[in-house]
């Protein structure tokens, strides 16, 4: 009791300095944000002193199963759930501002509206509303099994949750109330960097904490890229963001860096936003889903070491190639392009490692979408990871930096390899954290496979050609010496592009909502009655008995 | 076997171990490259005319940020010959010393506008970021405004420069205190201008939005794209690279 | 000679050799052949677990 009333008492100060410093706010973006501390924090207080209550109207609500002491899922549940939420916001506003893109007047002529605000608000909701509640719900899920122990620090381990959703509200609504630091994919404000810092360590501890009392002596290899992607973001995130606000009682920070230095720090960020957010704590799903999937052990556990090693040590190199032909100095640029070459073996060291698990098991590709669906993931992770280093060589980022080539490459590592893998991830997990027998439909898995496939395949073709495309026209010169676009014209150009990328987009998106009806009706527990995924087609000519034994030669 | 001197098994079985070895595998890369730039002096070589933005300049690129201009717009010109004849002499270091954030940009759905001050006149400018296809049709970029219409607030300017100097902006203490007065003066010629002359060389000094006597955010961001670029006088600087 | 030119030549001489080295003996330890079947073990740690949870 003692307990529950210091923890009220604590969640009612957290709610109090809210509030004084919504009273004491410089700026709109600061006071709305108090309001929302304000809430959850009172959210909090209320939700302990329901306690047990509360607990079970959640899982009423969600139709979870009851606890059976093995392991704790609940909060993996709720990252289920989080995920598709997150994910088909993020979609949204992504194919959203893919059309402004096309039509400029969906800009509305209002701030909040603006494709300045709204485009950190689909590459955050992305990677870290969706990429990152899947990180943390399959963490959970993955390191409980292969350590068979529940989840030390259970409280804990929700504070995670719901301190990392905080983050997102706060980070979302700052990017359309303006609230940015303006360095890409780390746009936050200082004091939702503070937060999140807070919430990180946690999950460090959490995670740690899980390693530490297992019951498996050894550490599955999941595991370790896991907990490096958990150290490593907080690292890059810790440093990045370093900066001096204004006022405590303001949202404005400056950054503790200026130009050259602020841009490598920044990119260096920003790379391994990409090398250990979107890389390491997805190969990590990788090596857990995907031989659970295929029932295989994966196919060398010695090339998985090396991956391991080998990708964290040359990834963090890699920055610099952001930078090239920038101010800033020679020398970094070329080991940021060495390494990232370097980066191409690792990498698809890691791809073959992935395919190579369904080696001797290569029909269930035909015969199981969601195999289907992580062999998508890994083709488009090796065709991504062999796109960066080449564009990472001066002489081709001098044509490709700058334009939607950029783009292209982003999206189909983004929509193929981790969006794929995070699908599939989440249609592994469902059925068995609810308890049901099998998803509600594999037809509709398939749907959505192919949807998405489409989908990408328009978007990064169309980026292709759009980025190329630029990068010639805004070199061209004619036969007078004279540059022959002007850059409008080159705009212009874009036109078509841009739709066949909102078309890729739009799939994708539909995809996704197919997806979220499969495991809705997966979680409300019904099974759709539907003709199996393949059944022989009836052939008249091979409609004949099996031939005589005899025909084998007697031993 | 080397396994008695070294086991990677006991890594595996050690989380302390396996996450301290992840840090020191990971730190590396970043110190070889970063911490070099700090104390490397040919990183930022010194330049003639560089020098901290005024107040408004400032404000202005507060709302530059605020307003993610820095998604569609570059301002870091490559040494290419297309480039810099279509934007102007390559960018370098030193032009963005006092960049907190740096805003060099990825992406060029618009055009880099590292040199853009002083190509267009004001009229111009605000009316390209109230419409913008009302002077270039075939632009896909958000129109803006309700900059023109909103007054500029920045709360205390002091309080701005005094993080910037924190942060290494070598604002002297009288420029701190003037910075309210500074703020002012530039949209305004009205006012005492003197002490911003002298402080901010080369400030350009006039009312940006056309709606003298009325501070706004327009001039605020106008004064900041006029002035971008031209702190450096690359013609003044070309006959003495030749002499060199 | 400047530090940038000193720490050019050592990364472009006795620093590459050195990774070089280290990466082999790195490959060569991970394959030795005592540890196949502790890795065969880890591989197929995920698979004993039967219970979902």
């Amino acid at each position: 009791m003692d307990k529950l009333v210091m923890k009220s008492a604590g969640w009612m100060l957290i709610a109090l300095l809210a509030l004084t410093g919504f009273a004491l706010s410089q700026d709109p973006g600061y006071s709305v944000h108090m309001v929302i501390i304000g809430l959850a924090a009172l959210i909090a207080m209320g939700a302990g002193m329901k306690g047990a209550d509360y607990a079970a109207l959640a899982r009423g609500a969600l139709n979870m199963p009851a606890d059976q002491g093995l392991y704790d899922d609940d909060p993996v549940r709720w990252g289920v759930i989080a995920t598709v939420f997150w994910g088909l916001a993020g979609f949204l506003v992504g194919l959203f501002i893919a059309l402004q893109l096309a039509f400029p007047a969906l800009n509305l002529g209002l701030e909040y509206t603006s494709f300045g605000r709204l485009r950190p608000l689909h590459t955050s909701a992305v990677i870290f509303a969706f990429g990152g509640n899947a990180l943390i719900a399959t963490s959970f899920y993955v390191v409980q099994r292969t350590c068979r122990a529940r989840l030390a620090l259970p409280k804990m381990a929700r504070f995670v949750f719901w301190g990392y959703q905080l983050f997102i509200v706060l980070a979302a609504t700052g990017y359309v109330m303006g609230v940015t630091e303006g360095k890409e994919y780390a746009e936050p404000e200082w004091y939702v960097d503070l937060w999140l810092t807070i919430v990180w360590v946690c999950y460090l501890l959490v995670f740690g904490g899980t390693i530490i009392k297992r019951r498996e002596p050894h550490i599955y290899v999941a595991n370790w890229f896991y907990l490096s992607f958990i150290i490593t973001i907080a690292m890059l995130h810790i440093v990045n963001n370093l900066a001096i606000p204004v006022s405590i009682f303001g949202s404005k920070s400056y950054s503790a860096f200026a130009g050259v230095q602020d841009a490598l720090t920044q990119w260096w960020y920003g790379h391994n936003a990409v090398g250990f957010f979107l890389t390491a704590g997805f190969l990590a799903m990788m090596y857990y889903f995907v031989p659970k999937q295929a029932e295989r052990p994966v196919y060398s556990y010695r090339l998985s070491i090396i991956h391991f090693w080998s990708l964290i040590f040359l990834y963090i190199w890699a920055g610099p190639h952001h930078l090239h032909y920038t101010a800033l100095p020679d020398w970094a640029q070329t080991l940021g392009m060495v390494f990232s070459i370097m980066l191409w073996m690792p990498s698809w060291g890691g791809m073959i490692n992935g395919l190579m698990t369904l080696n001797g098991a290569w029909d269930k590709i035909r015969t199981d979408p969601i195999i289907r669906m992580m062999v998508m993931a890994l083709a488009f992770y090796g065709m991504s990871t062999f796109e960066g280093p080449l564009m990472s060589i001066k002489a081709v980022n001098s044509l490709s930096h700058y334009t939607d080539w950029t783009i292209g490459h982003v999206h189909s590592g983004a929509l193929g390899w981790n969006g794929m893998i995070t699908f599939a991830a989440l249609y592994y997990m469902t059925p068995r954290l609810w308890g049901r027998t099998r998803l509600y439909s594999l037809r509709a898995v398939n749907w959505h496979f192919w949807l998405a496939t489409i989908g990408i395949v328009l978007y990064a073709a169309a980026m292709w050609v759009a980025g190329i495309m630029q990068g010639l026209m805004w070199r061209e010169y004619g036969a007078d010496g004279y540059l022959v676009y002007a850059f409008s014209e080159v705009v212009s150009a874009m036109l078509p592009m841009y739709l066949i990328r909102a078309t890729g987009g739009l799939l994708y998106l539909s995809g996704a909502i197919i997806m979220a009806w499969n495991i809705w009706m997966t979680i409300a527990g019904k099974l759709r009655d539907e003709k199996p995924m393949r059944d022989a087609a009836f052939d008249p000519a091979k409609d004949h008995p099996l031939p005589a034994a005899t025909a084998i030669p007697a031993a | 076997m080397a396994s008695k001197f070294f086991s990677h098994a006991k890594i595996e079985r050690n989380v302390t171990l396996l996450g301290v070895l992840s840090l020191v595998v990971v730190a590396i890369g970043g110190i070889v490259e970063i911490a070099p730039l700090f104390w490397i002096d040919s990183t930022i070589e010194k330049v003639e005319g560089v020098r901290p933005y005024t107040p408004l300049e400032q404000a202005g690129r507060n709302i530059y940020i605020r307003e993610g201009c820095y998604n569609c717009h570059s301002q870091m010109i490559r040494p290419f010959r297309d480039e810099v004849e279509r934007y102007g002499h390559y960018s370098l270091a030193a032009e963005s010393m006092y960049d907190h954030p740096f805003q060099w940009g990825s992406k060029r759905t618009g055009p880099d506008i590292a040199r853009v001050g002083g190509r267009y006149s004001d009229e111009w400018h605000v009316q390209h970021l109230k419409d913008p296809r009302s002077v270039v049709p075939e632009s896909i970029m958000p129109g803006y405004q309700f900059l023109a219409e909103r007054p500029l607030k920045v709360g205390d300017m002091k309080a701005h420069l005094t993080a910037l100097s924190r942060v290494g902006v070598p604002y002297s203490a009288e420029a701190i205190e003037a910075a309210n007065d500074d703020l002012q003066a530039q949209a305004d010629p009205s006012l005492d201008t003197d002490g911003l002359k002298k402080r901010y060389p080369n400030a350009q000094i006039r009312d940006f939005d056309g709606k003298p006597g009325e501070l706004t955010e327009m001039d605020a961001l106008v004064a900041y794209l006029q002035m971008l670029g031209t702190l450096v006088d690359f013609e003044a600087a070309a006959p003495q690279e030749k002499a060199q | 000679m400047s530090l940038y030119d000193t720490l050019r030549h050592f990364a472009d001489s006795w620093g590459l050799v050195f990774m070089g080295v280290l990466f082999l003996t790195f490959i060569g330890w991970t394959f030795r052949k005592g540890a196949s079947a502790r890795h065969r073990d880890a591989a197929h740690m995920i698979f004993e677990d039967h219970h979902n949870g």
